[in-house]
């Protein structure tokens, strides 16, 4: 128990920071990104690539961010900016369709086979070694932390970090006033990209990659971000954890096999949840 | 009353349909999975195109379909959990009569139990609007797969072999026909249904409901009640053409044959959307052209036929969201029946 409420509460940290970065593209671009969990694989198999060329995987939290900052500004500039201003299912579906085309090239560059990098950081006993907890996700957990408090303090303070919460809030009025709002929405999808990919960095090496496993990673951060509401940092992180929990107790509860089938349920669940709460006050979900 | 054109058309339509397991009898299977897409389109376009509620999720019903048919299938004459235990084949053996029988009544479950699916999660799910609903059917298709991966009666990971065509129909082109007519029976069904919503009230409540479910609510329609009808139509004909296609495959494996949200799942919304979402021939016409397309390249790009898929997606859906149908629309108008007053058109400012 006390084994999967601590492997639950770390993961969830590393899912948070996953959706603070759908959150940030939803707030301001107003777009959901299936292909979310996508870039969090391929950050992950940057870092394990890193990994094979002999390099230590711990490093891919500095490499991946920077190239998949990269990757989002371009896939930014070949298709999203073309679905911006459109309704929400074309965004779903044009980046459904990205989604599909990254599971696969991914799949033919690093093979169909569940892959690990070592991060050889051993493990921590506790409680009279009843308890064992990797290193690597403590690791992992503390480097989410600081990727989040640095982002943070970067969005409060930088000129761009003002730009980009200036367009959220009113892009019509942001570009008045000489935002370039284009560029603004170039570097969110890029910051995103680049926190899934310090996200893909750390899965790397304490949990598994495997091309067709992002959806999963979207779905966590879509249903952190429902939860949550956007832009709501302390309510991100202490829902991630909580997703984290559920999840790790479905698995000791249910069995590993209904884990990713739980996942999904939960997601349907909390919106209908929602949806009932909110029709009382004859509302709906926008 | 059916006009003198239209009625030349269909009777030309049927006499193709009859015909052509005959002249191409090479493609027979090809056929059958032409007339189950474009089943899909037309019962996905229903919901998604008319009604405005794009579903990801239709897929549930679908898989539901397939499993449901070879479960009373096999159910009805012998144990279940032992066929899937041996993987079918060895042990069990239907008879002519059996099969029959039991894909008779298999498939009249696989229509009827999705439909009561559909409309029992129906007035939970749809009152989520917009990207939410698509979100949650999606986890709703997803989560049916992994959970049937789960379950041993139904085979769990390794698969559920349905019932053989009974081998004492010594012909070996029996099989396709049947299948064949089967499906394009199921068509005709589907064509007929939606065309008689097409010119019903409920179309235009339908439509009503996807221009402003708000303004609809408040002109006094019960827009709970025909959301959940509408999303039952498509079950319905979704779980058929699921049960067909479990008989046609042979086998049915949880993620990749039956709740196949990768492939069935987003071919039926493609489809629907390259043909034209809204319109009566859009997701016949789109499904036929995605069908060629795929049949055609699919040999060629062998493994990356993903990769393709994914592009398609993007293509369609960031160039042509309104699809064939709706760009005939834009170039020829009045042969909608529209009919554009040129002065008001010219006079038109594009606000930005």
């Amino acid at each position: 128990m006390v084994q999967a409420s601590l492997d639950g509460i770390l993961l969830g940290i590393l899912f948070a920071l996953i959706a603070y970065g759908m959150a940030l593209q939803w707030g301001v671009m107003n777009i959901i990104n299936i292909a979310q969990g996508d870039l969090v694989i391929l950050g992950g198999y940057i870092a394990y690539t890193m990994y094979l060329a002999g390099i230590h995987p711990a490093w891919g939290v500095i490499v991946s961010p920077i190239i998949m900052y990269f990757v989002g500004w371009a896939l930014y500039k070949l298709v999203i900016n073309k679905v911006v201003d459109r309704d929400l299912f074309i965004s779903i579906l044009a980046t459904f369709g990205i989604a599909i085309v990254f599971q696969q090239l991914m799949n033919f560059v690093f093979g169909a086979d569940v892959v690990v990098a070592q991060s050889e950081y051993g493990t921590t006993m506790l409680f009279d070694n009843s308890v064992t907890l990797p290193n690597s996700k403590i690791f992992a957990a503390f480097i989410s932390v600081i990727y989040a408090i640095g982002l943070v303090i970067y969005m409060r303070r930088s000129r761009l970090g003002r730009a980009i919460r200036a367009t959220a809030q009113n892009a019509r009025a942001a570009k008045i006033l000489g935002v370039d709002t284009e560029k603004v929405y170039a570097a969110t999808f890029g910051i995103n990209a680049a926190l899934c990919g310090v996200a893909g960095a750390l899965i790397s090496i304490t949990l598994t990659l495997h091309p067709y496993v992002g959806l999963p990673y979207t779905v966590r951060s879509f249903m952190i971000v429902i939860v949550a509401g956007l832009g709501n940092l302390p309510a991100v992180a202490l829902s991630g954890m909580g997703l984290g929990l559920f999840e790790e107790f479905a698995d000791y509860i249910l069995g590993t096999e209904f884990r990713i089938g739980a996942v999904f349920m939960l997601l349907v669940f909390i919106l209908v949840y929602r949806r009932f709460k909110l029709s009382k006050k004859r509302e709906y979900l926008k | 009353m059916i006009k003198q054109k239209d009625l030349i058309l269909y009777s030309g339509l049927i006499i193709l349909g009859l015909a052509a397991p005959f002249l191409f009898s090479a493609f027979k299977v090809q056929l059958t999975y032409l007339c189950v897409l474009i089943v899909l389109a037309m019962t996905w376009n229903l919901q998604g195109g008319e009604m405005g509620y794009n579903s990801f999720g239709n897929i549930l019903f679908y898989g539901l379909g397939m499993y449901l048919t070879a479960s009373v299938q096999v159910g009805m004459f012998f144990p279940l959990a032992e066929w899937t235990e041996s993987g079918g084949e060895k042990t069990f053996v239907h008879t002519t009569a059996q099969y029959f029988q039991g894909i008779g009544v298999g498939l009249l479950v696989a229509a009827i139990v999705p439909t009561i699916v559909a409309g029992a999660i129906g007035y939970a799910i749809l009152g989520l609007r917009g990207h939410y609903f698509a979100i949650c059917t999606l986890g709703l298709g997803i989560a049916a797969g992994e959970i049937a991966g789960g379950i041993e009666i139904i085979g769990a990971g390794q698969g559920f072999t349905t019932p053989p065509f009974p081998a004492e129909i010594v012909d070996p082109e029996a099989r396709g026909k049947f299948f064949y007519f089967l499906s394009f029976l199921v068509l005709i069904l589907a064509f007929v249904f939606v065309k008689y919503i097409y010119g019903s009230r409920f179309r235009l409540i339908l439509n009503a409901i996807r221009d402003n479910e708000d303004k609809a609510e408040a002109m006094g329609i019960q827009t709970m009640k025909y959301k959940i009808v509408g999303w039952m139509c498509s079950a319905f004909f979704c779980g058929l053409a699921g049960g067909i296609m479990g008989g046609l495959i042979g086998y049915i494996d949880s993620t990749d044959v039956a709740f196949d949200g990768r492939e069935m799942g987003v071919f039926m919304v493609l489809m629907a959307i390259l043909g034209g979402k809204g319109t009566l021939w859009g997701p016949i016409i789109g499904a036929t052209l995605f069908h060629f397309f795929k049949e055609g390249l699919w040999t060629f790009i062998l493994g990356w036929q993903y990769v393709a898929l994914g592009v398609l997606i993007v293509v369609i859906v960031v160039y042509f969201p309104e699809g064939l149908m709706g760009w005939l629309r834009e170039k020829y108008p009045d042969k909608f029946g529209e009919v554009i007053d040129e002065k008001d058109r010219k006079a038109q400012v594009e606000i930005k």
